[in-house]
């Protein structure tokens, strides 16, 4: 059944904006998020150049080795404008806040097993300051990136990061207390484990790229160190102590997943875009997954053991045969 | 069983743990390599840990509210788009604020989105970076709100079809963007001080409530809606710009000139930007919510005087220019607006002269200028029209090479005269409005030669559709002008009266509410 409710119809004049209509090939009804999106970043007649880089314009195509035709061919297949984007957080929030609030009610903290208690610890604590060099990041690309299509889910992924490190944050202050994260922070700064994975972030923060920057943490250190922490040491913990972890790092492991579709996205069209993408991309691809490999061996063995090299080889190879679906050659 | 009590933590102990806990100082590469540009401006910071975090916001609770502002915000768009809700606005001349709103400041939500960002990762110090952050999520959030609550109207009324193309092109426009321009190309520590302390805090209600109460006024729930919901925002903004010249100035005595040459250049900026406000507020409401100059007493010389009078216990004095806008207040809107009257023809909306009862209230408004000053010119520009010589000036204006706006403003003390100032430099010759737009200029000459002053670009052959050949017999400039703005001749500019949007307008009212 259908109710037949009648309102006063006006013939539109147009149905969308004059950028919108030529990236969509015609005068057609669009979305919010192509209205919010195409053609918003100002491009011509810039006054001024900044006084903090002087060889750039204000947003500057050039800042990347990487060319597109159109930049706004990189858009996010999440749609994610700022309304669409709160509201897909917000209900990922209430589902964390309801897994803290039965770990704390219950006392699941206090009775998970000390050995289990310790690994997660040692390994989730120390990542709140690798989301933070993801929040750094990916802020730096929405600052220098071209196009309002790849640098507004750069401001999300930016804050999602931060979001990340603060339930990192909570989870140690559940199952601890302050002092773990001060632990946690001078294990980052001073324990050999942690120190080429420091250094590889540090790095990223000097890249000039910011192209680069997105393969090298983006593809490169997330596409590794997320299924590694959140699902290979995630099943350690599950058989040491049940789900507990896995409830309090269920933000993590959906926002991956969410996350690899817009990354995979991204860097499809851009190495579809032409021959010289494709090579500067896999040989940033090649030379990040090197280092990042060398990065998180010693934590893979910390937390995996015996196990921990044959499990990286496992991620390696789901790493590389996911690179060579985005049309890069390793 | 662990029987060790955990230490209650407070409030800014705890935000302190999700915010600047997770930073460190980088040793694999050095730190003034991470954080290349927080030092060039002279600025000196000793301790950044000395910052006060404006508002303690984590991610959660941040998602989770403005999710929920942004559930009320769309469920209202959707059901005034849904109920032609654009129907019921006073008339039809309103919604050519909406075309001066969403060309001229919804693109700057996003410049200052980008800019919250270049800050928000270039600040050394983690508690100011994360509140740039979240003004940078939050500026994206303005821009695509206004473009969504905008973007029903650019369906049925012309002009607002392509509102940052425009910006990057129109003559006047390039005052509001050449004022981000600049603030973006300056140092972080200036942004803030441009942006987020003389823009947001000092500024904002005077650019903000203005175009949100007439909203209000004029019947237009959409575009008021958006503006209360980024009320909650605004608020958090205003705190993060106060936090930071405080900040600074707590810091060292010798950023103090540093800080006051920054306040007086860009509250000098701030107010010859607000002329476009001042012309909206008195001239494109149909229903006025009160005048520019009542307006500027309230939000500027009363609040402004309560903030600096905060500020003078560090050394702080009020910029020798708001002198000028003593006398500026009685004239700034009436001269803008008699400029675009003429120029009417190379806008995006359309422009009109008052009626008589708007003059009256005008006259009402202004006793020392409007009657003497202004208008007997309105009244003959009135009965030109009526007579079907409808005025338009066919020349272009000289642009002030700082503000960018035409020399349409009066010589201070006499406001027969247009006030023109000029300077060499480098064998050049440079043009001002006014003494604080030569001062701005002579203190960073090499940053304001650069300007891309339109009427220059427009003489220089720079304003035309690619391909279009000037020397071909026949050529008028005015239409590949505008060709090149995306103004469609005849629909978007030109008089209101006999306009395309007046007559859709009045026929769709009668379509909607006759039989």
């Amino acid at each position: 059944m259908q109710i037949d409710l009648r309102t006063v119809s006006i013939q539109p004049l147009r149905q969308t904006f004059d950028p919108v209509a030529e990236h969509i090939g015609g005068d057609k009804p669009a979305s919010r998020y192509l209205e919010g999106t195409i053609g918003i970043q100002a491009e011509d007649n810039f006054h001024y150049r900044p006084l903090w880089a002087p060889e750039y314009e204000i947003f500057d195509a050039s800042r990347t080795a990487i060319q597109m035709s159109d930049w706004y061919k990189l858009k996010d297949p999440r749609q994610f404008y700022y309304g669409t984007y709160t509201l897909s957080r917000a209900r990922m929030q209430d589902t964390a806040e309801a897994d803290f609030d039965f770990v704390e009610e219950r006392g699941l903290a206090d009775s998970y097993p000390e050995a289990a208690k310790k690994l997660a610890l040692d390994v989730l604590l120390p990542l709140r300051h690798v989301e933070w060099a993801g929040n750094m990041n990916s802020t730096f690309i929405c600052a220098y990136g071209y196009g309002a299509a790849i640098t507004q889910p750069c401001i999300y992924q930016a804050m999602d990061h931060l979001g990340m490190a603060q339930y990192l944050t909570r989870l140690g202050l559940l199952m601890d207390d302050a002092p773990a994260l001060d632990a946690a922070k001078e294990a980052w700064l001073k324990d050999a484990k942690w120190q080429e994975l420091r250094r590889y972030v540090e790095d990223t923060f000097v890249l000039e790229d910011w192209f680069e920057v997105f393969v090298a943490h983006n593809l490169a250190l997330d596409g590794l160190l997320y299924p590694l922490v959140y699902q290979q040491i995630d099943k350690v913990l599950n058989a040491q102590g049940g789900p507990v972890v896995s409830m309090l790092t269920r933000f993590q492991s959906e926002w991956y997943t969410e996350n690899v579709k817009w990354v995979d996205a991204s860097i499809k069209i851009a190495a579809a875009e032409s021959a010289e993408n494709k090579a500067k991309l896999s040989a940033w691809t090649k030379a990040w997954r090197d280092r990042a490999i060398v990065a998180m061996k010693p934590i893979a063995e910390f937390a995996l053991g015996a196990d921990g090299a044959a499990q990286m080889e496992t991620l390696i190879q789901q790493f590389n045969d996911r690179a060579a679906k985005l049309g890069l050659a390793l | 069983m662990d029987m060790k009590v955990k230490k209650k933590l407070g409030l800014k102990e705890r935000y302190g743990l999700m915010t600047r806990g997770l930073g460190w100082d980088t040793t694999y590469q050095p730190m003034d390599k991470v954080f290349p540009y927080d030092k060039f401006e002279g600025i000196k910071i000793h301790d950044w840990e000395k910052w006060e975090d404006p508002f303690r916001l984590t991610m959660d609770a941040y998602w989770k509210y403005q999710a929920e502002k942004e559930r009320k915000l769309y469920a209202i768009i959707d059901a005034f788009a849904q109920n032609n809700g654009h129907l019921g606005v006073t008339d039809a001349r309103y919604i050519n604020t909406l075309k001066l709103f969403l060309t001229g400041i919804s693109p700057l939500e996003y410049m200052a989105h980008r800019g919250f960002a270049h800050v928000g990762r270039q600040m050394r110090g983690v508690g100011p970076r994360v509140a740039c952050q979240m003004q940078a999520i939050d500026e994206i959030r303005h821009a695509q709100t206004q473009i969504h609550s905008m973007s029903n109207y650019n369906k049925y009324y012309n002009g607002l079809h392509a509102p940052r193309h425009m910006l990057d092109r129109v003559w006047y426009l390039s005052v509001p963007k050449s004022f981000f321009d600049d603030a973006i190309t300056a140092g972080p520590f200036e942004w803030m001080i441009a942006i987020g302390f003389s823009f947001e805090y000092v500024l904002t209600n005077l650019l903000f409530v203005p175009f949100v109460s007439g909203a209000a006024y004029n019947g237009d729930m959409g575009a008021m809606t958006f503006g209360f919901s980024a009320q909650s925002d605004e608020a958090r903004h205003m705190t993060l710009g106060l936090e930071c010249i405080k900040f600074l100035l707590e810091q060292d005595p010798d950023n103090l000139p540093i800080v006051q040459r920054w306040i007086d250049k860009w509250t000098w900026r701030g107010t010859r930007v607000l002329t476009l406000v001042g012309m909206m507020m008195d001239y494109m409401l149909p229903k006025r919510v009160m005048s520019w100059k009542e307006a500027w007493e309230i939000y500027f010389e009363q609040n402004g005087t309560a903030l600096f009078n905060d500020l003078a216990r560090y050394g702080i004095k009020v910029p020798e220019c708001v002198n000028q806008t003593f006398e500026d207040k009685e004239h700034i809107s009436h001269q803008a607006w008699a400029t675009f009257y003429q120029y009417g023809a190379a806008a995006d909306f359309h422009t009109w002269m008052p009626k008589p009862d708007e003059m009256d209230w005008l006259s009402e408004k202004y006793p020392n200028t409007f009657d003497k000053y202004y208008r007997p010119r309105f009244e003959y520009w009135a009965e030109q029209h009526k007579a079907g010589n409808r005025f338009y000036n066919n020349t272009l204006p000289m642009l002030c090479q700082v503000c960018q706006i035409p020399m349409l403003f009066t010589e201070p003390g006499d406001p027969t005269q247009i006030c023109y100032r000029e300077t060499d430099y480098k064998e050049e010759k440079y043009h001002f409005c006014s003494d604080h737009c030569k001062h701005i200029f002579e203190h960073e000459p090499e940053k304001y030669v650069q300007a891309w002053l339109p009427v220059h670009q427009i003489y220089q052959g720079n304003c035309f559709p690619e391909g279009t050949d000037p020397t071909a017999p026949g050529f008028e400039p005015l239409p590949a002008v505008l060709e090149y703005y995306h103004i469609n001749h005849g629909r978007d500019n030109l008089e209101y009266e006999g306009s395309e949007d007046q007559r859709n307008f009045e026929a769709w009212r009668q379509q909607a509410t006759k039989n």
